[in-house]
């Protein structure tokens, strides 16, 4: 869907590009200079020559690209540069540590391209705040009426009653190794879960990053090393495709979660074989998309990744012009 | 435990035995969409799949607070189609997403879930220390609430009287014969017979009622009006479904379970599907005569009493001949020259051998016919599931259409030990070379012995011919895949006109 243009806003093959600051957002692919919402390997990658994002965006890119040799620019949430002939500023945007949405000001009008957020209370990220704006750039990955994210509290009360009811096996949690995993570790401290908690090598590096930066997730230990008996009724957090694979044979008889909010639907968790499915997102569920579309009082609305259509559909009953991007480079969000 | 009649309605759900037919699923999705866009409702139908589910999940919560069990059943079996939407509607307002999915899965006959009824028999009898046999027995003369069901258990009444009545009996099962065990047993004390390969079936006409049960207590039969019109007695008789062969000119011959199957799965075949292919029991044993309850009764008894009752059954039910021996070594010799299609094997049953539901030692054997084998090539590979799951445990295995070319002719998923399995597991990773969803494609470059039943033509696999009970035998790392087998060996081993 090329051409589409806010006449100084366009989507280009590598991304969303804005000409008159000569510069793309979250591009698929490297180029001289990209503004990254936050470090989702679909939005940040390596490669770059210049890089402006927050601090802990730039931090997680250093966790997950060492050897990148971008030029890392760091700007605070509300702090206004001019980059060509536009003024941009970020604003947090809920989804996950860093999480920023892009705001442009180019010759009174305005334009918020919004990466991924969600309206749900998260303890490692800034509260999404809708900024009113002429362009709202949208994801849709949870864009049907039958995702509606419940409360995470109410889905951890799930883990742990299993926890209770088999304690004597061992609980296999597979989580996204970004923002879920940290989330869901404050989550369960929070409800008095104090035992320690076991974590897969892949989500080692991420969680003491933001540790580094102080949050506090209590006693956490790496399963590399640990001998079968001694992890036979514990609470280990895995990447979600790890909870089946071969790693997971180092457990006897595990009970297997997914903290996803496409656990929402039960095809999708027999698929990943999950028999504790917990609905916990990091994603706008429909009524918060549509509210936050609505808060932004856009008149047009741009949607980049997910179920496109029907909130389309949906935006241009309620008298917004909606238009599914179809950006390359996006697959469905592995969260 | 939850109190009456709700526990009733509960284990009726779980056991497919609730029926309430005044809701469907075109009755819940005109009432969702009263509420809310058709359009949006299409693509998120689309999107989960499930039209319990789909509603479940889009219906906005109103008021939480749920409606008794009971009170759920006993209003929608007494509803029509009209009241059993506006009650559904009035519910689903009270309910939560689980709660609005349990409701309508069960409105709508979708909470049974295949093994459970079973399950939910056996965890009944546990719960009240009693014998799953006898609760199965009961089963079928009594219905939910299962009032007089619960009252029994509990001591408070009268087991049910189910003597009388069309209800399955818990079947009677052979142990297989375990290698090195004749020489200890006594050729005078047996009889033995031929192991029919048909579906092992009950079929049932007293007080005026007919059925015709699986060995798992399935009424199947819808499927063969044949048998159910002709069974006018009073008795319950055990034995073999078969198909008369109509190439054959012996009248007592039967056809290829392959015959068996195309009848199995039509739920009512026409009169033409019944004239190619009729269908007829092969009586084992006599349960009932009249009331008289024959399973206290010797086998050698029964069987004296089966043969006098056969001379007046009807012309669709024959008994199953025994065969006459003096050693062992002697029927050794009969089952390994027995290549005829429809046999499976032998039967041994003591002659003093009571009518025990399940699988009563020393009792019953089965013997069966030495399997057939081929050398065939690994071709693709699937995740297993549940304890298996992290394993590569389901194969496609197939022969040499020719010199360059496999073509699948079997899937087996048994027959490994733990240690082979992980053998596998391992060679599969190492040699997939492209992935589709949980199925890995491998370099042909592994050799399993499979042994299976019988080869039959087939539909399903592009070969043309399908293995009945494939399992793996062994696996032969020795043997290069040129050496596996052809497709015109596999197809040599059919023993029926193609079709
Ligand atoms: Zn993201
Ligand atoms: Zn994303």
């Amino acid at each position: 869907m090329q051409g589409i243009k806010f006449d100084w806003l366009k989507s280009c093959p590598e991304g969303l590009y804005c000409q008159p600051a000569d510069c793309f957002i979250d591009p698929a692919r490297a180029v001289p200079r990209a503004l990254i919402t936050h470090g989702h390997a679909d939005h940040a990658r390596p490669g770059h020559e210049k890089v402006l994002a927050t601090k802990e965006t730039l931090k997680i890119m250093k966790v997950r690209y060492p050897s990148d040799l971008a030029q890392h620019q760091q700007l605070n949430f509300g702090e206004k540069i001019r980059i060509g002939e536009v003024t941009v500023w970020l604003a947090p945007a809920g989804h996950i540590l860093g999480s920023a949405q892009v705001v442009m000001e180019y010759q009174g009008q305005r334009a918020v391209v919004s990466g991924d957020y969600k309206r749900q209370a998260d303890p490692t990220a800034i509260p999404f705040e809708p900024i009113t704006c002429d362009l709202f750039v949208t994801e849709a990955t949870f864009a049907l009426p039958v995702f509606r994210h419940p409360k995470p509290e109410s889905q951890l009360e799930k883990l742990l009653s299993s926890l209770q009811a088999f304690p004597e096996r061992p609980h296999l949690l597979g989580v996204y190794g970004l923002g879920k995993c940290q989330r869901i570790l404050l989550l369960l401290r929070d409800l008095g879960f104090d035992a320690p908690i076991y974590l897969h090598g892949a989500l080692v590096g991420l969680t003491e990053l933001y540790r580094s930066m102080g949050f506090d997730f209590g006693n956490l230990l790496p399963v590399q090393g640990v001998a079968k008996s001694d992890l036979s009724s514990a609470l280990v957090l895995a990447p979600p495709s790890a909870t089946i694979d071969r790693w997971s044979r180092r457990f006897t008889d595990p009970r297997i979660g997914i903290a996803s909010g496409w656990m929402q639907v039960r095809g999708r968790a027999r698929q990943r074989r999950a028999e504790i499915p917990l609905i916990i997102s990091d994603h706008a569920d429909w009524d918060d998309l549509l509210r936050t579309c609505n808060e932004t009082q856009a008149e047009t609305v741009w949607i980049t990744h997910g179920r496109e259509d029907a909130l389309a559909y949906e935006l241009g009953k309620r008298g917004q012009k909606a238009i599914p991007l179809r950006l390359s480079g996006r697959q469905e969000e592995s969260e | 435990m939850t109190p009456d009649p709700a526990r009733g309605y509960a284990l009726a759900a779980l056991t497919g035995d609730l029926k309430i037919p005044a809701a469907k699923s075109a009755t819940i999705r005109s009432l969702v969409e009263k509420r809310m866009d058709a359009e949006l409702f299409a693509m998120s139908y689309d999107y989960v799949g499930d039209m319990a589910e789909t509603v479940a999940l889009i219906w906005t919560d109103v008021n939480y607070s749920p409606p008794k069990f009971t009170e759920v059943v006993e209003e929608l079996q007494k509803s029509n189609k009209a009241s059993a939407a506006i009650a559904l509607e009035k519910w689903m307002d009270r309910l939560d997403t689980t709660g609005r999915w349990a409701l309508l899965k069960l409105a709508t006959g979708g909470l049974r879930v295949g093994v459970s009824a079973r399950l939910a028999k056996m965890a009944l009898a546990q719960e009240f220390e009693a014998s799953v046999d006898e609760v199965e027995e009961i089963w079928h003369s009594i219905e939910p609430p299962y009032d007089d069901l619960f009252r029994w258990l509990e001591g408070s009444g009268e087991k049910p009287n189910y003597a009388l009545g069309a209800g399955f009996r818990p079947v009677m099962l052979a142990n297989p014969l375990e290698e090195g065990l004749l020489s200890q047993l006594d050729p005078l004390s047996y009889v033995a017979e031929w192991k029919w390969d048909g579906i092992r079936v009950q079929a049932i006409s007293r007080d005026g009622k007919k059925k015709l049960y699986t060995r798992t207590g399935e009424d199947i039969g819808y499927s063969f009006p044949d048998i159910l019109n002709s069974l006018d007695f009073d008795a319950v008789i055990d034995g073999e479904l078969l198909i008369r062969d109509q190439k054959s000119n012996k009248l007592q011959e039967a056809a290829p379970f392959s015959t068996l199957q195309k009848r199995l799965g039509r739920k009512r075949p026409s009169t033409k599907i019944i004239s190619e292919m009729p269908a007829f029991i092969r009586a084992y044993d006599l349960l009932f005569e009249g009331e008289e309850d024959l399973r206290g009764f010797a086998f050698e008894d029964r069987r004296k009493r089966l043969e006098i009752w056969a001379k007046n059954a009807p012309s669709t039910i024959d008994i199953s001949a025994t065969i006459p021996f003096k050693t062992w070594q002697e029927l050794s010799k009969i089952r390994s020259e027995a290549r005829e299609t429809g046999i499976e094997g032998l039967m041994l049953k003591r002659k003093s051998s009571f009518y025990l539901p399940g699988r009563p030692k020393n009792q019953w054997y089965k013997w069966k016919r030495e399997p057939l084998t081929l050398d065939l090539v690994l071709m693709y590979a699937q995740r297993g599931h549940g304890r298996r799951s992290s394993y590569y445990s389901d194969f496609t295995l197939g022969a040499w259409s020719d010199a360059e070319t496999l073509v699948p002719v079997c899937k087996a998923y048994s027959g490994y030990t733990d240690k082979e399995l992980v053998k596998i597991d391992k060679w599969v990773r190492e040699h997939t070379n492209d992935r589709f969803g949980p199925v890995r494609s491998v370099t042909p470059g592994l050799v399993l012995e499979i042994a299976f039943d019988a080869a039959q033509y087939s539909k399903r696999h592009k070969s043309g011919v399908a293995l009945r009970f494939p399992r793996i035998k062994r696996l032969r790392w020795d043997k290069p895949i040129s050496e596996a087998e052809t497709l015109q060996h596999v197809k040599s081993l059919i023993q029926e006109p193609q079709s």
